[in-house]
């Protein structure tokens, strides 16, 4: 509650800042500050201590799931301001606007990550859409940018299309719009439920880009100014995965299983999808869209195994999947040309920077020691722990060794090809946040109980 | 504690490593921390009997039910020895081998020294297999940093293998996970694991290969003459000389106990393939014209006889394999610096190009001589006892197929023979030319490594007690789960 109001409170301001103040530091400078308010606020509701006293009439529920993830999506936002937040001045004049848009769409991550009622959940993701579809079309003269603003925001529109006829459906089966009472089995579910529950399900695979949903992902990753596909490819795309597990978790973990076999089918394909034609780019920014989906296969583990391990799971996972991606597009962001060809003698260059990139890589291809690993090792452990459907955890298995062949890519082009990278001018502060995020993650890989004892605490 | 130091020590000398700017004292620093290594675990075998020094316990992912466990038993000691004695002889053989970007050269051997330190001791799950792909990710970069021609390809086929069969390990240790008594990694834990036949059979194969590819036993070997061929000289010689064995101890200190009736029940099955493997290994060995392909398929053939004497199940086969792993060790390294010094002073390591190497290079080709009797296993020398014990092992095993698979087993010994003398002669005897005319004898540093390697070949063929005292342990608690299987299953045949 408190981190949802700041940061609608904060949106406003930055809004407001972009009027008032011209130095482009000190708009970055107050968008870092508030963010650090932002975590700590949040981190007074963990330990109890309420700033506000607000009735939702049981519509929201702040619990440690929530919380926790609320967290890390702000402590991962804080990384992405610093290490990226230079890089968006590059976009377009309208420097505060960004920030405000952040702002907006963390609010929306607030509401997405504590529903109880449909309808909030229904809000959450709009707050975080609209937001994203002005994000990806900020630059404007580039008509890419626009094409992919376009897609995504009429394919988005048809999928909230989508997720309200299915609140509507459930409704009308039930009654209400609270978890709580959907969750409450009365006799065998009806036409009306099941449709309205496949809708919802659709509607959610949409936003977390799952395959056969994902069409629009490569497009507006790789349309989107790269700064920003950063922010919605990890942060984003993490907290409605939160939303999506607490959405089945709480109103449909009750009932009996067959849903299951179609999340498994959807994680299927994702995975297959998303690492098989991330083998076949040319484009370190495209690859690491596909690479997105081939995660987000992995992350659905959790909706399909939904027991304590899939929460402390996703919650590892989201944070492991967050730090490397925004570590990687960070340096990205800074280079004139994303193919594999461009990282050529990279390492050369830039050594302190090549050895990071190689361990958020290393992280996402899932090598222990880092935190990657644990990650993927937490989701197939809840998935074995549910007892059947051994196949899908071998495929996931195997569709993992192959997101090596293309993580595995980049380290090669880096290390041991020769060729003229370029040079990228970087802040010895940028060098060290590099490093530092680095250590995180291999910190994480072998204390992931330094994050997870906050689930508990 | 001194189980903690084995790997603490390369694993901070190797970060410390990359600190280094100059080459030679990057070389000494690494020289040094390897022989500090050697001593701790030469004192962790003969001096310390104190069995609190020689494991570690300490909590680690309590949630999960991981934890920190490490302990040296005879396999173990067998083992780290080889590995603590290999890194000092490849290193001090190498000495003059320059590398670009040393600093990160010698920094990856030391890593990848920690991890095979920590495969070898460790004794829960999960921590086994962090070890097991720390020890290969150094390994990956060292061969496509500093190997040949086409190191890039090659290395990544390798690390596509391994890290493919690693991960179908990975399952099946989750799952035997799941069917522990308490929820644990540990490896006792993993012993009482309740397991049908059924599922020990699948699961059987998902652990299996993951050994089969590090061996490499055939079909799983094809990545490995490339790889060996293809990586600089002292990273294969870790590779074939100690990456190798983590396969075998993979089998013999998690497979077998773990899943003995499936192991027993496959036996059949995978000695004939891992013999008929070797064969054909030696076959290939045999038209071979390149010196470093040829030790590498004789390494496969070696490996198939292991493996196969692994699978004959019994104590003489079981400890045959143990005492032969740390054996083939040395000799192998030996092998690699011979073709190294070869391929060094002369620029070619075709056999057909070379000849007469003898009169120009008479101490290597002593060292030559005295090693190779030693890979066809000739008495005296060490890896006759571990060969002796082995074949001895596949005689008495339980299958009826028995004498086949000691015609095998001896038609590949003789084999082997065949491509090794062939070798010797064609390299070191016969007619100079003007390739071998420019060449030189070996450096004083080669020759003392070389003039260790025959010593300690020399002693542990005569006095093989010393292996086998470390040894008998062992084996004796891996049999006695087979005498388990075996008498359950009698039961079931009344």
């Amino acid at each position: 509650m408190n981190a949802l109001l700041l940061s609608a409170v904060l949106g406003v301001v930055m809004m407001f800042s972009g009027l008032f103040i011209k130095q482009r530091s000190v708009i970055r400078a107050i968008a870092i500050a508030g963010l650090i308010g932002l975590i700590m606020v949040n981190f007074l509701e963990m330990r109890g201590i309420m700033l506000f006293n607000i009735d939702t009439r049981g519509m929201m529920d702040f619990d440690r799931f929530a919380l926790l993830f609320n967290t890390i999506a702000f402590a991962s936002t804080l990384i992405y301001f610093v290490l990226s937040a230079r890089d968006m001045e590059k976009v377009s004049v309208h420097y505060a606007e960004f920030f405000a848009l952040i702002y907006f769409i963390l609010c929306g991550i607030c509401l997405t990550t504590s529903f109880r009622s449909l309808l909030i959940l229904f809000l959450g993701i709009e707050i975080i859409s609209i937001p994203l579809y002005i994000l990806t079309g900020s630059d404007k003269r580039n008509l890419k940018s626009n094409e992919a603003s376009l897609k995504y925001f009429l394919l988005g529109a048809f999928s909230t299309g989508l997720m309200l006829m299915g609140i509507a459906l459930l409704y009308g089966a039930k009654g209400s719009f609270d978890t709580r009472v959907i969750s409450f089995p009365a006799g065998a579910p009806t036409a009306i439920f099941i449709a309205g529950m496949v809708l919802l399900l659709f509607s959610m695979a949409f936003k977390v880009s799952a395959a056969p949903f994902h069409f629009w992902t490569p497009d507006v990753y790789d349309g989107a100014p790269t700064v920003f596909t950063s922010f919605m490819a990890t942060i984003v795309k993490a907290a409605v995965f939160i939303g999506f597990l607490r959405l089945f978790d709480e109103a449909f973990g009750f009932y009996p299983g067959s849903w299951k076999l179609l999340i498994a089918v959807l994680t299927a394909i994702t995975l297959f999808i998303g690492n098989i034609t991330a083998v076949f780019q040319q484009s370190v920014k495209r690859m690491l869209a596909y690479s997105s989906i081939a995660q987000a296969g992995f992350m659905m583990m959790a909706i399909y195994a939904m027991n304590t391990e899939a929460k402390e799971g996703l919650l590892l996972y989201t944070t492991a999947y967050s730090l490397a991606t925004i570590g990687i597009f960070a340096v990205l962001i800074k280079m004139n040309d994303y193919s594999f060809e461009g990282f050529n003698g990279f390492a050369r260059k830039e050594p302190v920077l090549a050895a990071t990139i190689t361990i958020f890589l290393l992280s996402l291809a899932g090598i222990p020691l880092t935190a990657g690993f644990l990650s993927k090792f937490y989701m197939l452990k809840a998935t074995l722990a549910t007892g059947g459907y051994l196949w899908l955890v071998i495929f996931a298995v195997l569709m993992a060794a192959v997101g090596v062949y293309y993580y595995f890519r980049v380290i090669q082009a880096m290390y041991f090809k020769d060729g003229e990278a370029q040079v990228i001018q970087v802040t010895p502060v940028f060098k060290y946040s590099m490093v530092i995020l680095a250590a995180l993650v291999i910190v994480l890989g072998i204390f992931p109980n330094l994050l997870l004892y906050w689930y508990y605490f | 504690m001194i189980v903690v130091l084995l790997i603490l020590i390369p694993l901070l000398s190797g970060l410390a490593a990359f600190a280094f700017r100059d080459e030679r004292a990057v070389r000494a620093w690494s020289l040094f921390s390897c022989i500090v290594t050697l001593l701790i675990s030469i004192a962790g075998i003969a001096i310390i009997k104190d069995q609190d020094l020689l494991q570690y316990r300490a909590d680690w992912l309590s949630g999960l039910g991981s934890s920190i466990s490490l302990r040296l038993d005879g396999m173990g000691q067998l083992l780290c020895l080889l590995t603590a004695m290999a890194y000092p002889l490849v290193f001090f053989a190498t000495w003059k081998t320059s590398y670009r970007k040393s600093h990160n050269f010698y920094a990856l051997m030391l890593l990848a020294q920690a991890g095979l330190m920590g495969v070898f001791l460790a004794m829960d799950a999960l921590l086994f297999y962090f070890f097991w792909e720390l020890a290969l990710i150094p390994m990956y970069f060292l061969c496509s940093q500093w190997g040949g021609e086409k190191r890039i390809a090659v290395t990544f086929k390798f690390f596509i293998y391994t890290f493919v069969g690693s991960v179908l390990m990975l399952i099946a240790i989750l799952y035997i996970y799941s069917q522990t008594p308490g929820r644990s990694f540990d490896i006792e834990a993993f012993y009482q694991a309740a397991l049908s036949k059924k599922e020990q059979g699948w699961l059987f194969w998902l652990f299996f290969i993951a050994l089969a590819v590090k061996m490499p036993v055939f079909p799983f070997h094809t990545w490995q003459p490339d790889t060996y061929e293809q990586s600089p000289s002292a990273t294969t010689m870790i590779l074939n000389a100690v990456m190798a064995k983590m396969g075998l101890l993979g089998l013999l200190r998690w497979l077998f106990p773990v899943l003995p009736l499936a192991s027993f029940q496959w036996a059949d099955f995978i000695t004939p393939l891992a013999l008929i493997g070797g064969i054909y290994a030696g076959l290939i060995a045999i038209r071979q014209d390149d010196l470093k392909k040829l030790i590498a398929y004789s390494s496969i053939a070696h490996m198939g006889l292991m493996c196969a004497a692994a699978f004959a199940q019994n104590q003489s086969g079981l400890q045959g394999v143990m005492i032969q792993m740390f054996n083939h060790g040395i000799i192998i390294i030996g092998l690699w610096i011979v073709v190294d010094i070869i391929e060094k002073q002369l620029g070619t390591k075709k056999i057909s190009e070379l000849g007469g190497l003898a009169q120009k290079a008479p101490a290597l080709a002593i060292g030559l001589v005295v090693i190779s009797l030693a890979n066809i296993a000739l008495p005296l020398t060490s890896a006759f006892p571990g060969e002796f014990l082995m074949f001895n092992g596949i005689f008495n095993s339980l299958t009826k197929y028995n004498v086949w698979f000691i015609v095998l087993a001896g038609l590949g010994i003789i084999i082997g023979a065949v491509y090794t003398l062939n070798m010797i002669r064609k390299v070191f005897f016969g007619e100079m030319n003007s390739i071998t005319q420019s060449a030189r004898d070996a450096w004083s540093n080669e020759k003392l490594v070389l003039a260790l390697i025959i010593m300690l070949i020399l002693v542990l063929g005569i006095y093989p007690q010393l292996a086998l005292n470390e040894s008998r342990e062992v084996s004796a608690a891996i049999n006695q789960k087979f005498e388990m299987v075996r008498e359950l299953l009698t039961e079931q045949k009344k």
